[in-house]
């Protein structure tokens, strides 16, 4: 059923997209000029995902609408993002430890993507896997290095992985559209993503000395629009523009 | 912070290159974060196919107060260059 994938489709652009313009609020802002032009790079790479599914969303959707019309023209209701990537950037830490999570989700749900029944899934997939398992070496290496790092590194990453973990746990928790695409073999369920994503991410914590809280309570809402009020900051200062000037090239 | 880290130059070998050509310096705390770095900050466009970083302070470097001494006297001598050979360019 197409609604089922448009909405699917929706879900990973805007995943894509909102991290990628928390990640853009770092560009000259960076702790290093190293650092500063690897996050942008993962910014850019994130932005040119976003509009490969959002384009396919809007063709699904057979209304005419564009990866910039599904960008600036909704209001934070109409989002689909996990509240993961909506979170404030924090301190380095805390944006690291949210792009570690998101990336050891990411690479398992493309390279699970990549294999999909569509091919239009398939496709875009398989070139978004090839940066995201670069996005996730370069996030765990620093998670590793920061929290076996000195006593303030590692306190602020504990910190980071106590504040951010009740919204890591949304991306496992599947809907019935997740299960309809997954008896249909175009998307994988949400579950079936956990136990890779554990293996990896308890080995990359217990390297970088960091304990993960014991509670299991996660937030959810991202799919349904129901988003922290931290989304509609960000959208504010994301759609000022085009909303401000509709139609403005340049 | 960056001024903590150590300085690494950086070598890259393009895709249509034979050789690692010098490109620049970064900073970065170890060899693979360098790697990393270097990707990052030199990659991105021409797409090289190999990374060499070396830290800049394993790089032994010629006096630019010896230039004279060291490459001056190689300039009047034709017997090194390839030319010496043929029958035209030796010496009478």
């Amino acid at each position: 059923m197409s609604e089922d994938r448009f909405e699917y489709a929706l879900r990973l652009g805007d995943n894509a997209l909102i991290l990628s313009h928390r990640l853009s609020q770092w560009c000259g802002h960076g702790p290093a000029l190293e650092e500063d032009i690897a996050l942008t790079n993962v910014a850019l790479d994130l932005l040119g995902q976003a509009q490969l599914w959002l384009e396919l969303a809007g063709a699904l959707e057979g209304k005419g609408r564009s990866a910039d019309d599904f960008a600036y023209r909704r209001d934070a209701g109409a989002f689909r993002n996990a509240l993961l990537v909506e979170r404030p950037n924090g301190d380095y830490g805390h944006t690291l430890m949210r792009q570690y999570l998101f990336d050891a989700w990411h690479i398992e749900a493309l390279s699970a993507l990549a294999r999909s029944a569509d091919a239009r899934f398939a496709e875009i997939a398989a070139k978004a896997e090839k940066e995201a398992a670069y996005h996730v070496e370069r996030s765990a290496e620093l998670v590793i290095a920061l929290g076996d790092g000195t006593d303030e590194s590692r306190a602020r990453m504990q910190a980071a992985l106590d504040a951010l973990w009740p919204y890591a746990g949304e991306l496992f928790v599947g809907d019935a559209l997740d299960a309809r695409l997954a008896a249909e073999g175009v998307a994988p369920s949400a579950e079936s993503l956990r136990p890779a994503w554990d293996a990896a991410t308890n080995a990359v914590f217990a390297q970088a000395t960091l304990t993960p809280p014991a509670a299991a309570f996660a937030h959810k809402g991202g799919r349904t629009g129901r988003h922290t009020e931290a989304l509609g900051h960000l959208l504010a200062e994301m759609q000022f523009l085009p909303r401000a000037y509709p139609d403005a090239r340049w | 912070m960056s001024s903590e880290w150590p300085l690494w130059e950086v070598f890259i070998r393009g895709q249509h290159g034979l050789n690692h050509r010098h490109v620049g310096s970064l900073h970065a705390v170890d060899a693979s974060q360098a790697l990393r770095n270097a990707r990052d900050v030199y990659t991105r466009r021409h797409e090289g196919v190999s990374i060499w970083v070396a830290r800049s302070s394993d790089i032994v470097a010629s006096s630019p107060s010896e230039n004279g001494p060291q490459f001056e006297p190689a300039a009047p001598r034709v017997y090194p260059h390839p030319t010496f050979h043929d029958d035209e360019a030796r010496p009478t």
